[in-house]
């Protein structure tokens, strides 16, 4: 046995606690998850059914942790974990589920196998069986501070832009502040539009808020290739700002894994309860909306939906805040089939957009939000992930699909109420 | 042995060394989940763990539209086999009357039509549910030889049931020996296998409406 395999297994049995062992105890191989898996239902391969892709962690379950298991493992009956199978079952665990945790709503005997899948990419990772493009960006998440290699100057001339072009200053490293905003890699090179966005809003409703040149970052690569040593370090650098600044909540970006990261796994990560809040930008706005200290004008004609990222609606919970903030501005609203908690993924989060071996099957799955489109129709999608909204206009542009995507938060700049 | 010590060992010593193996195979899977435990969540709570978990247990029974759709095959065989089996085991007179004995008390049975009715949906269901297993791409891929295995000793009782019931072929204390045979397998396999998830899918469903719940959501 290498020692990458031992590392491996043994990382798969830190991840056994008691609701991994009822979910592998409960399943009876009803194959429904398949079907609410965007995986196998573009590409009708029963391999990539959900729950399969938890077959090496299942196996160490069943050997260490079963009564059954145990006797026969003695006798040598049991299914090994190797190489071999870890290697094969790379493409399952990595490139071919985005953690959307649409199975886990269907499952009829409960299982989260989202989150098995999850704990499955710990083993993975720890025997060295990750994806080359996930261990380059985790990497770079290390080092520089980005998965994408973003450092603190890029951001700054992005700043320096945003200044210049709104009047407003951007706050950096300022303390005892009400919000620190962190921002994912994709946003500061692709959609620096974000941050205006937010500088008006903010500036509109009275906000003390800041940045912070130490760390910036709101994506978490550590969560998902499955090294929660990484995915602490990388949490850590934000608390530890975050304390230093003395700031009161910490906004995750639009940006789905990073709020899952921060605002969820953050603590857990870490093994403390933080000292401050973390909250999604669009629970941030729907406050302000309530607190009336957002105000709109003018309304917006066409017809729109909204693109539910995963993580910040299924499994971070934020469904009503986009919804409500939509109806602010837009006077046709429709939503897609399967909307809200049930929408299916776009294809590229959980690490998939930063694999490259996925490109392909990642561009295949869209279909899936092309069938959902197709049904609705709409003139504008908005969303509230840059990484979904990349891997949209990806997959829009190679099916000819002239439908333009809109950031939430961008949007609500755009109807700011002059008063 | 004659057919009457035949049965008298199925009613007696048999059906005794099965049950002590199902009660404490299922203890002892039960708490081996348990023990394990889990680490208390440190995020900042949106929602209740107890009571989104406590509906998940009932709401999961319910599959979502799409889903339904999708799988209906599976869905309706998988529910008929069940509500059928249920009603079989645990509402036709000679059943009630034989757990009254051990347990000491009983309830009101339903018509023999009924239930005869229902042991035919039971095996109808089952069969359908064998031939998808076999047939649809997805659970083919998945089946193993205990997904088999799980599906013999449980049909088995319900095919023995109903022809001792209606007394085909053999003669009345066999037929009813086989019958009871038949269930005491289905009693000590039952906890080593999957058929646990009759108990442990209840702790699943309550980890994941908790797992949701926590975060705000309904799952």
């Amino acid at each position: 046995m290498s020692a990458s395999i031992e590392k491996g297994i043994n990382a798969f049995k830190r991840q056994v606690d008691s609701s991994v062992a009822a979910f592998f105890s409960s399943c009876v191989h009803c194959g429904l998850c398949s079907e609410a898996c965007l995986f196998y239902t573009e590409t009708g391969d029963p391999k990539r059914t959900p729950i399969n892709k938890t077959e090496p962690l299942r196996r160490i379950w069943k050997s260490e942790f079963t009564l059954m298991g145990r006797l026969g493992k003695m006798v040598g009956l049991t299914k090994k974990v190797d190489d071999a199978l870890l290697e094969e079952w790379q493409e399952l665990v990595y490139d071919s589920c985005t953690l959307c945790g649409r199975c886990s709503m269907v499952c009829p005997v409960g299982n989260d196998i989202a989150l098995m899948i999850r704990k499955t990419r710990e083993g993975m990772a720890a025997a060295g069986q990750a994806p080359e493009g996930l261990i380059g960006a985790t990497n770079r998440s290390v080092t520089i501070g980005s998965p994408m290699g973003v450092r603190w100057p890029a951001l700054r001339a992005q700043i320096k832009h945003v200044e210049e072009d709104t009047g407003l200053k951007i706050p950096v490293d300022v303390e005892d502040v009400e919000y620190m905003l962190l921002l994912s890699s994709m946003e500061i090179m692709n959609f620096p539009e974000f941050i205006e966005a937010v500088a008006k809003i903010f500036a509109k409703a009275g906000v003390t808020w800041t940045i912070s040149s130490e760390a910036f970052e709101a994506t978490n690569s550590g969560i998902q290739i499955g090294v929660s040593d990484i995915a602490a370090e990388l949490v850590q650098r934000i608390v530890d700002v975050a304390d230093k600044l003395r700031v009161k909540t910490v906004i995750s970006p639009e940006c789905g894994h990073a709020y899952m990261a921060i605002r969820w796994d953050g603590p857990n990560l870490v093994g403390k309860p933080f000292n401050f809040k973390v909250r999604h930008i669009l629970e941030v706005l729907d406050e302000l909306r309530k607190d009336g200290r957002l105000k709109l004008s003018g309304k917006e004609s066409q017809k729109l939906t909204y693109h539910d990222p995963c993580q910040i609606s299924r499994r971070g919970g934020v469904i009503d805040e986009p919804r409500k903030l939509i109806d602010m501005f837009a006077e046709d609203f429709v939503e897609m089939p399967d909307g809200g908690k049930m929408n299916w993924c776009c294809g590229a989060g959980g690490g998939v957009s930063a694999n490259e071996r996925a490109d392909e099957i990642r561009l295949k799955v869209f279909d899936r939000k092309k069938a959902q489109l197709e049904e609705i129709r709409p003139d504008g999608i908005i969303s509230a992930c840059s990484n979904c909204r990349i891997h949209l206009e990806d997959g829009l542009e190679e099916h000819n699909m002239d439908i333009p995507l809109l950031s939430l938060t961008e949007t609500i700049a755009e109807h700011l109420a002059e008063d | 042995m004659t057919e009457i010590e035949l049965l008298s060992w199925a009613r007696g010593p048999g059906l005794q060394i099965a049950t002590i193996i199902f009660v404490a195979g299922v203890v002892i899977r039960v708490l081996e989940i348990l023990l394990l435990g889990r680490k208390a969540n440190l995020a900042e709570a949106k929602g209740g763990e107890m009571s989104s978990g406590l509906k998940t247990m009932i709401t999961r029974t319910v599959p979502d539209r799409t889903t339904f759709k999708r799988s209906s095959v599976t869905i309706v065989s998988g529910y008929a086999f069940h509500i059928g089996l249920f009603v079989v085991c645990f509402l036709s007179a000679p059943h009630i009357l034989f757990l009254k004995d051990i347990i000491g008390f009983g309830w009101p049975s339903a018509p023999t039509a009924v239930i005869d009715a229902f042991a035919v949906i039971t095996i109808i269901a089952m069969l359908v549910t064998l031939v998808n297993r076999l047939t649809n791409r997805v659970m083919r891929y998945l089946t193993n030889f205990e997904d088999l295995l799980t599906w013999f000793v449980t049909f088995l009782p319900v095919i023995t049931g109903y022809i001792a019931f209606h007394r085909i072929g053999m003669t009345a204390p066999t037929l009813l020996a086989v019958h009871i045979l038949s269930v005491e397998l289905l009693l000590v396999v039952f906890p080593f296998t999957k058929l646990m998830h009759a108990f442990t899918l209840f702790i699943a469903r309550w980890y994941n409406g908790a797992i949701s719940g926590y975060r705000g959501v309904a799952s």
